[in-house]
């Protein structure tokens, strides 16, 4: 659905994205981690259109996106959650989410309704407080007004953007499970994580992504499994070969 | 049989993207965790952001049994030996092994091509997997042990150590199936069922999957004749991974490479230019998910063609042929490696013999047998005394059998006689077993 090959993009001067590969294939949960700064945000915005690719291609569904402007690509059926909590406090969450559907507004009423429907049987507790001023919800909840407003816009393919950042464990794990129920409706999910054990575990694949370049690849379960992300995860790093205390090779490589 | 249908059968457009992107990661970690590659690259101007299809390979260096055998014994590695799993060696070539290391995505990886293999052939749940593979340090044992296990058979791990006719005994008493170890103790085990006097029908016996010595057609008409089964050929190098990198289906007309796991590409020995398809030349392989020990374009020395065009199997994965012998004077006599020059080597420390050889290989009652000829040194002193003679036989046969693991024959030589059959060569290699 999603096949990106050798993708460079950066601002400025600033080189971000050194020749990035990656596919995500319907229906699945691919998870894109790696440490803050490492060029996931980039990653994201590049394929939406918010940064100009400087080169390689990002072809989605057979679509070149490097030539769409951002509002087409949306309409392609590929839509982002940003990070962070973006959304109009002053707004209430029935507005909020009907904000996601601009794309589609005018063509398509009846579809808008039924995806509003569909959203507020994925998610509740938005029902219950669809009167309510964005601004009052918790934390967890203004999360899930941003995935369901992404969902507004009907996408076949929806790319999150760190959703478990500043929420509490247990809030956290509420929102891996919708995301493993989006799966169910049929959409297909890009969950970008530095939470790299959160979105391993609801994963089928991963890529994990440092200082612009993808450093690894495979299965959800093959990367939990990998020390060195376990590391870099834990920030922490190892230099030499024989780093415990292997006899005779002092060598700091 | 395919075992995992839709990487097997991947559209080549799919299987492209799923190479370049393994391939960039591994390039990325060579270049990170292996000074080996961060040198070379550096020192040859090799920009790895620059490699952005498999068509690119051709600007990467090489990596040869040199190189690996400068590395020993860790140097190599890419990833630190906490995460290590489990360590093998290349059977001892000249001097140095080469030793490789898994991590356990490794080991998983392993046992899924090789499962692939397995069930190409035809092997499942039901059958019972006798591997006469040497367990050890050898990647045939274990390798083939856990992808016949991953497919969910009854294994017998008989190793080699067990002599034939217990083998065949096993064979016939647990009810095997299928039988995986070298062409030659494929043979070897058919004529001790015969000292047995055991008709072929008495065994159960239907699949056979060999390697890790170059065979033929018609030694694959011989085996199958001998033991009544149908005979696979498969194809492994413990320094790519072992077993597992290719496999025949039931086409049998070329061996499926493993290609989401392993690049292949062959190559003119002497040019290094890329060989067309089809054109036989030196078999090179970069690794696409190996952890422990990831390996850029490395010259196998095999000679073998690739075939890239679909199998009537569905399988979407290209084919190599039948490894058709070596680009260097390296020997395989009952799947152990040696280079002549090892054999000179034994000789030259051991004194007393002049410095032209004659190696002879042959396949006696079905089992290959290494003959050294050799004759003494003009300043030898001990050639009055027979025991002289016979302990200079035994001490260089003993050496022969420390270095390499097979008891040789030895036979001394007038120097004149020897040098009527070596001609002006110092060293004549003669294999007497093809055909």
């Amino acid at each position: 659905m999603l096949r990106i090959r050798n993708l460079q993009a950066g601002y400025g001067k600033l080189r971000v994205l050194r020749g990035v590969s990656l596919h995500v294939k319907e229906g699945e949960i691919v998870t894109l981690i790696g440490a803050n700064g490492a060029g996931k945000t980039t990653l994201l915005h590049a394929i939406t259109g918010l940064v100009a690719a400087r080169g390689g291609e990002i072809q989605f569904g057979g679509t070149d996106l490097t030539r769409l402007a951002a509002y087409r690509i949306v309409g392609q059926g590929c839509a982002l959650v940003p990070e962070g909590r973006q959304m109009f406090a002053v707004m209430t969450v029935d507005e909020n989410l009907r904000l996601g559907a601009y794309s589609r507004q005018s063509r398509d009423s009846a579809g808008v309704e039924a995806t509003l429907a569909q959203v507020y049987r994925l998610f509740p507790v938005l029902r219950e407080r669809r009167k309510q001023y964005a601004g009052t919800l918790s934390g967890g909840e203004q999360r899930m007004v941003a995935i369901g407003r992404a969902l507004m816009a009907n996408p076949r393919l929806i790319m999150l953007d760190e959703p478990s950042m500043g929420l509490a464990p247990l809030v956290v794990k509420e929102i891996f499970r919708t995301i493993t129920g989006l799966r169910a409706t049929g959409v297909t999910i890009l969950l970008v994580e530095q939470n790299a054990k959160a979105a391993l575990s609801i994963a089928d694949r991963g890529y994990v992504m440092e200082t612009g370049t993808i450093f690894m690849e495979g299965a959800a379960r093959d990367l939990l499994n990998n020390n060195d992300v376990q590391r870099a995860y834990l920030g922490k790093d190892y230099k030499s070969i024989g780093e415990r205390n292997l006899p005779g090779n002092e060598t700091q490589r | 049989m395919i075992y995992n249908r839709e990487t097997e059968t991947l559209p080549r457009n799919d299987l492209a993207q799923l190479q370049i992107e393994r391939l960039q990661t591994t390039l990325n970690r060579v270049y990170r965790n292996v000074a080996f590659y961060r040198e070379t690259f550096d020192r040859q101007r090799v920009d790895i952001e620059k490699i952005k299809s498999s068509d690119d390979l051709q600007r990467l260096p090489f990596t040869t049994k040199d190189d690996l055998r400068r590395s020993y014994p860790y140097g190599m590695f890419a990833v630190p030996l906490r995460d290590i799993v489990r360590l093998h060696a290349s059977s001892g070539t000249t001097g140095q092994p080469i030793v490789v290391g898994y991590t356990r995505n490794d080991l998983n990886h392993w046992s899924e091509v090789v499962a692939r293999t397995l069930f190409a052939a035809g092997v499942t749940e039901h059958d019972v997997v006798q591997i006469a593979f040497q367990y050890s340090l050898f990647t045939g044992g274990l390798g083939f042990h856990y992808g016949a296990e991953r497919i969910g058979a009854s294994v017998i791990p008989a190793s080699s150590h067990t002599n034939a006719t217990e083998q065949v005994m096993i064979m016939r008493d647990y009810k095997t199936s299928v039988l995986v170890t070298m062409p030659s103790h494929a043979l070897a085990l058919a004529e001790a069922r015969d000292q047995l006097h055991l008709h072929p029908e008495a065994l159960q016996l239907k699949i056979g999957i060999f390697g890790a010595e170059p065979w033929n057609e018609e030694t694959r008409r011989h085996i199958e004749e001998r033991l009544h089964i149908t005979a696979y050929d498969a194809y492994g190098l413990t320094e790519i991974i072992g077993p597992g990198i290719a496999g025949e289906c039931a086409q049998r007309t070329g061996l499926h490479i493993n290609e989401d796991h392993f690049i292949a590409e062959v190559i003119n020995p002497q040019t290094l230019a890329p060989a067309p398809a089809g054109e036989t030349g030196e078999l090179v392989f970069t690794t696409l998910t190996k952890e422990g020990f990831p390996l850029i374009r490395y010259r196998t020395g095999d000679r073998a063609s690739l075939d890239p065009a679909p199998c009537a199997c569905g399988r979407t994965l290209a084919r190599m042929s039948r490894v058709s012998g070596r680009t260097d004077d390296l020997l395989i006599i009952r799947g152990v490696k040696l280079f002549p020059t090892q054999l000179q080597e034994i000789a030259r420390t051991l004194g007393g013999i002049a410095p032209q050889m004659r190696v002879v290989l042959s396949r006696v009652n079905e089992e290959e047998t290494l003959e050294i000829q050799v004759a003494f040194a003009d300043d030898f002193g001990g050639l009055d005394e027979v025991r002289h003679v016979e302990q200079m036989r035994r001490n260089f046969a003993q050496r022969v059998e420390n270095a390499i693991g097979i008891t040789p024959k030895i036979v001394f030589l007038e120097s004149a006689t020897l040098h009527q059959s070596c001609g002006a060569k110092n060293l004549r290699v003669v294999d007497l077993r093809k055909g």
